[in-house]
């Protein structure tokens, strides 16, 4: 069984400007595959139709083998889980406890198997303790953090983080990457954060104009100046891809 | 991104008293029933009001909030009040005189029942808000059967106030940055400009979070996230205080 599939997908804005031109995107189950792109290439459209927020024109997604649509539209949410990129937007809850709750009380949980999973997902990103307080007294970091907790207590198959270093400042981007290199979900980071990319991701793919234009190991691609050229895409000043060995 | 946490502790005083210990839903209930017995005790019963504030000021005590930050948030009050001096000046009737001045007496009765029972009131709902964390009050009208999706707009507010004001914050430095130093009212254009982009900016979050909740499994109406009920014996307490108020109104209508 795959992790996710998604075949000639298709969408345009109510406008009619084509947002998404027959992507094609294979995810193996445990893979990190990040999706590169610069503003505008679509990312954001691509990482909305994965949940069935927007629905495609044509094509086809499938998440562990249920293909997204009206009637799966429950069960894809719980498999897919979305990290927005402000975290504002995603902790509304009074307290980060009601908050990480909200998800798995929607799928049925009450009583003790609810506060198990709650606590079992602010463990897992690094904030044990923090239930009790409300959202707007974290950092950005924790904010960030506990927005992954709201969508890994809902069990998902595949973590989707949109644009996840947005605003962290080095200490909070490490702290981040400690807590997603230790989960062990298949997982799409949709970013222009290249670096990130490199340190998170084995996998990278371009997306440009709607479709994935590149597909390959992340040093490979990033180590190719006229590929990033040619899509907007530019490593900070003085990084070098080919330096970095593990 | 930090910043804007001018309303964080907010109402709530932190502290370990019998009163913060007590249930939130009791409270919230003591509190309504306080607030109704005062308002039921006749404006002539003078003992019946410093009964009243005596049992009042005696669970400020025992709440042990600091009587300078008491007084400073009973300033809330003030607009109340000023309505309440008019009545005296502005009411007809029979006219007596005080220091000179010839005033309504049924005005006199009327500001001072005014005065009384709004002050009374304000005082007690300074103790609900202080010994109870926002979140806690919530949970606690929750656990009373207000509907979850009135609790949950009541937490919507509460959650994106200190947002909402850090926004506006931001777009009043930028525009004080700029030279912006409105002193008259024609010159509120550019913040009456802000104040839109605020609106439009707050509507298009509202949008996103309501994406953010589709995508957990949101169907229409709030989970329901706690499960935790009070002893019946933990609320007990709760109600000697507006038992106190109770009496004291009741004595006031049979003398």
């Amino acid at each position: 069984m795959t992790g996710l599939v998604v075949r000639d997908l298709r969408y345009a804005y109510p406008d009619g400007r084509r947002a998404l031109d027959g992507v094609d995107l294979t995810v193996a189950p445990g893979e990190r595959v990040a999706v590169l792109g610069p503003n505008g290439a679509g990312k954001t459209t691509l990482v909305l139709h994965l949940n069935g927020t927007l629905t495609a024109e044509s094509g086809t997604i499938a998440v562990g083998g249920v293909t997204v649509g009206k009637a799966t539209l429950r069960d894809v949410r719980r498999r897919v889980g979305l990290v927005f990129q402000d975290p504002d937007d995603q902790l509304f809850m009074p307290t980060v406890y009601d908050d990480v709750a909200f998800g798995p009380a929607n799928l049925g949980l009450r009583h003790d198997a609810l506060t198990a999973r709650v606590e079992a997902a602010l463990a897992a990103v690094g904030l044990p303790g923090v239930g009790e307080r409300a959202p707007h007294h974290l950092s950005l970091g924790q904010k960030r953090r506990a927005a992954v907790a709201t969508v890994l207590a809902m069990e998902p198959e595949l973590l989707v983080l949109d644009e996840p270093t947005a605003n962290l400042d080095p200490a909070a981007r490490r702290e981040l990457a400690t807590v997603l290199t230790t989960l062990d979900l298949t997982t799409l980071v949709v970013t222009h954060d290249l670096p990130y990319a490199l340190e998170l991701c084995p996998r990278s793919v371009i997306l440009a104009g709607g479709r994935v234009v590149a597909d390959g190991p992340t040093a490979e691609l990033l180590a190719d100046a006229d590929l990033l050229a040619a899509h907007r895409l530019e490593l900070p000043f003085g990084f070098d891809p080919t330096l970095r060995r593990r | 991104m930090a910043g804007g946490h001018a309303h964080a502790g907010g109402l709530h005083h932190a502290g370990d008293t019998a009163v913060h210990r007590l249930p939130a839903e009791a409270k919230v209930l003591a509190t309504v029933a306080t607030v109704l017995a005062v308002v039921a005790t006749p404006r002539d019963a003078l003992w019946a009001f410093a009964a009243h504030a005596a049992v009042l000021v005696a669970v400020v005590a025992a709440t042990r909030l600091p009587p300078g930050a008491v007084v400073r948030r009973m300033r809330i009050e003030i607009p109340f009040l000023a309505f309440a001096v008019l009545l005296p000046i502005v009411g007809r009737g029979p006219r007596v005189d005080v220091a000179g001045l010839a005033l309504s007496q049924e005005g006199l009765w009327a500001g001072w029942n005014i005065a009384a029972k709004g002050t009374l009131g304000v005082l007690a709902a300074i103790v609900l808000s202080s010994s109870t964390p926002v979140a806690e009050l919530l949970r606690g009208v929750e656990r009373l059967r207000v509907p979850r999706v009135l609790v949950a707009i009541a937490g919507f507010m509460v959650r994106y106030l200190d947002v909402i004001v850090g926004e506006a914050e931001r777009m009043r430095i930028a525009r004080v940055a700029r030279g912006d130093d409105p002193r008259w009212l024609w010159q509120a254009r550019a913040t009456a400009a802000t104040g839109g982009t605020l609106f439009v900016r707050a509507y298009e979050r509202g949008e996103r979070v309501h994406l953010a909740m589709l995508a957990r499994g949101y169907d229409g109406s709030m989970p329901e996230v706690h499960h935790h009920h009070a002893p019946a014996r933990a609320s007990l307490l709760a109600a000697v205080v507006p038992a106190l108020h109770l009496a004291v109104a009741v004595t006031a209508h049979l003398l």
